[in-house]
């Protein structure tokens, strides 16, 4: 009995002995030697493999920084600067800083605003819907509400709201990684620039119907009047097939677009609420220069939105 | 023993409500709206302006790119304007609006009820003719006819089969058809026999149109050349792959068209189109369009004007949409909701379904319990769980290598599901996705 077991743990001992040397021959012999530096930047990204960057996951990005003979272009879109600047510290080289992005949902079409004229009850998939119908309502451009954006985004930060049934995007998570523009089929979602104190000004409407047709779908709907055009001092704003757009590389911030939009098409977050009426023209000149007084009302503000 | 096809299937009720009433004429609409894309491929450009003075007939939106189909004008009176009108589904499309002013036909259409049998045009003229008429293909899937009759070189065909199935419950639009213009219907499939050159037809009819088989096969007793086959009910008997199957035994392989097995199919509503545009040279300008359902007081098989608004042959029927739920453009299994009722026919109308509330709700999903029913009913041998979940999960390359492209849509796997899950609308989806991606790939 003792013999038994005693041969038994002598052979697969060396069985276990021999094998092991084999291993680790082969393992000398086709050893994959890989820059430590990926290892070292893959534990500096995110980690959740959201593709925003373009490459298959985090570790993509991580070797294409480190192999990639000019890194100019390459980064991480969630990512903050000072990140970026660390990993530039890593590789050695410098990456410039850029301005921080978030998704923005260019549809303010909620319950009240734009009446249901038909009822969806297929699958719920956004992608599946617009290749079935226009919409439950008027608008066939609008947001569709199966929240294929909530699925695609891998931070939480999307979700739908069941009073309006739109999604909301959460600042504080939203990294502007675009996985939830990608999945959107009607383009209702754009990446734009967080904005200075998280400001940002845009048209919250993509219909491109004639006025009184958008109007008729919905009373939030840009019309394409072109009043916000007319109003802007920085030519910031175009009006191409009936829907004004903004571009946020060219706009101040200044709102004296939203304030002339008969609809209220032009949202602005995280602004402190605007003067009355008769204030707002002789305010204008203090715009451009007084830029000091506007952050403590925003601070305010912001801490306002939190408790609420 | 009835002949069938052998792979799947499924038995909803038939709900034929409307198989006794005879096709009635429809009223004029005061104005009609006809869209320039009624067919498959691209659409027809448009003939006439605002202001033009248009007559029955005439021809109103020439057909662009080979797969695509003249339309003309259904009725007669001033082009109110060309503009987009809402489709049924909510999307824009290009249309010419008619106001409606009497009813004066071009003069060349021969309207006289006499048959004509005698069939004087070689194959080429009836392909011509039928091409010129904006004929398309009348079951459902408005396939340019004269793109199907011609035959690709080195392929030939050796039958031609009638699709008189109509295995979609409630539609009796066909089945009304053969039974009133039997005569007509037979010169047609004539007349498509000469064109593709073959000296076989086939005209598969379910039997559970009895009194269409009897009248078809006391018409054809003299004729062995054209021969009627009953075919035992099964849905969806209907599908061009299924009838050839049913009717000749034989398999369209995966991605190949009925050409390849040598046969040519076309619908008993197509026939009869053919019939009247080359014997009696009128283009495609109305159609049988069966209005039925729960809460339709007079469920009629209507005989209307393309262009007519949707809501006047509802209201026409009795139909009642405050006890409606749904209206469907189609039959209930493989029709489709309509979310704008302003739309209006086009040629491939067959049918309007108005289902009550209660039979309109879809009951909620539940897991799927890996029962494989959906694989027992599939007519097309595919595994309809595996394809949906593909197309949730987005895994497109495994959704291809699955076959999804030879799903025919017929919702045997939906209808057969014991939770209820939206497998059809997945793998519609899929079809959709994989369809983009193997078109690019060819670019």
């Amino acid at each position: 009995m003792n013999e038994i077991v005693l041969y038994s743990v002598i052979a697969l001992g060396v069985l276990g002995l021999v094998l092991a040397v084999v291993l680790y021959i082969v393992a000398q012999k086709f050893k994959v030697e890989e820059d430590p530096r990926i290892d070292q930047i893959v534990e500096m990204l995110p980690g959740a493999n959201c593709g925003g960057c373009g490459f298959p996951g985090c570790r993509g990005l991580a070797t294409a920084l480190v192999t990639a003979p000019n890194i100019e272009g390459l980064r991480c879109p969630v990512s903050s600067n000072e990140v970026m600047q660390q990993i530039g510290v890593v590789l050695g080289q410098e990456i410039k800083a850029a301005a921080p992005k978030i998704a923005v949902v260019r549809c303010n079409g909620t319950c009240q605003n734009r009446p249901k004229t038909s009822k969806y009850d297929g699958a719920q998939s956004c992608a599946f819907a617009a290749t079935l119908f226009a919409g439950e309502t008027g608008c066939s451009y609008g947001c569709l509400g199966c929240g294929d954006c909530v699925a695609a985004c891998n931070w939480g930060a999307i979700s739908i709201n069941n009073e309006t049934g739109l999604p909301e995007v959460d600042q504080d998570k939203c990294g502007g990684c675009g996985a939830c523009a990608r999945s959107c089929p009607k383009g209702v979602i754009e990446i734009r620039n967080k904005g200075p104190k998280d400001r940002r000004i845009f048209v919250s409407c993509v219909n491109k119907d004639k006025g009184a047709v958008a109007r008729k779908a919905c009373t939030a709907a840009c019309i394409g009047c072109g009043k916000c055009a007319k109003v802007c001092a920085f030519e910031a704003i175009t009006i191409e097939n009936n829907v004004a757009y903004i571009d946020y590389n060219k706009c101040r911030l200044c709102r004296k677009c939203a304030a002339e939009c008969p609809t209220g098409a032009i949202h602005t977050p995280n602004f402190p609420p605007l003067p009355p009426k008769p204030a707002a023209t002789p305010a204008e000149p203090k715009i451009a220069t007084a830029e000091a007084p506007k952050v403590e009302v925003s601070e305010q503000s912001k801490t306002d939105n939190t408790n609420a | 023993m009835l002949k069938t096809f052998n792979k799947g299937g499924v038995h909803p009720e038939a709900n034929k409500l409307s198989a006794q009433n005879p096709i009635q004429t429809a009223n004029l609409p005061k104005v009609a709206i006809v869209p320039l894309g009624q067919h498959i491929g691209a659409p027809a450009t448009a003939a006439v302006a605002k202001g033009d003075v248009v007559k029955v007939g005439q021809l109103i939106g020439t057909a662009t790119g080979f797969v695509s189909a003249n339309i003309h004008s259904p009725v007669s009176g001033t082009v109110l304007k060309v503009e987009d009108t809402i489709d049924v589904a909510g999307f824009k499309k290009p249309a010419v609006h008619i106001t409606v002013e009497g009813d004066e036909w071009i003069e060349t259409i021969d309207r006289s009820a006499t048959l004509v049998t005698e069939i004087k045009d070689d194959a080429a003229t009836i392909i011509g003719k039928i091409k010129d008429a904006g004929i398309v293909g009348m079951g459902g899937a408005t396939f340019p006819a004269h793109v199907k009759l011609a035959i690709p070189e080195g392929k030939k065909a050796e039958f031609l089969i009638i699709n008189g199935v109509e295995c979609e419950p409630y539609l009796t639009a066909d089945h009304r058809l053969m039974l009133e213009k039997t005569e007509e219907l037979l010169v047609g499939v004539r007349i498509l026999m000469k064109a593709i050159n073959v000296n076989k037809a086939f005209i598969g009819v379910e039997n559970n149109k009895p009194d269409a088989i009897e009248k078809l096969q006391k018409a054809t007793a003299n004729s062995p050349e054209i021969e009627i086959v009953p075919l035992k009910l099964k849905y969806p008997q209907g599908g061009e792959k299924q009838l050839i199957n049913a009717v000749t035994g034989r398999e369209v392989p995966s991605g190949r068209l009925p050409i390849d097995v040598n046969a040519v199919v076309q619908n008993v509503g197509t026939a009869f189109a053919v019939y009247e545009a080359v014997q009696k040279n009128k283009p495609l300008i109305e159609r049988v369009v069966t209005v039925t359902g729960k809460t339709v007081a007079n469920p009629t098989n209507f005989l209307a004007r393309i262009g007519t608004p949707v809501s006047e042959l509802i209201a026409a029927a009795g139909g009642n949409l405050e006890l409606t739920g749904k209206v469907i453009s189609g039959g209930p299994m493989m029709g489709k909701a309509m979310s704008n009722l302003d739309s209006t026919i086009t040629k491939g109308t067959s049918g309007l379904l108005l289902m009550s509330k209660e039979e309109s709700v879809r009951p909620e999903a539940s897991a799927c319990v890996r029962c494989g029913k959906c694989i027992e009913a599939c007519p097309m041998g595919l595994e309809p769980y595996l394809l949906s979940l593909y197309s949730q999960k987005q895994m497109w390359d495994e959704e291809e290598q699955n076959h999804v492209m030879d799903c025919i849509e017929c919702g045997s796997c939906l209808f057969t599901c014991p939770a209820n899950r939206p497998l059809l609308d997945y793998i519609r989806l899929g079809k959709n996705t994989v369809g983009k991606i193997i078109r690019s790939r060819k670019q």
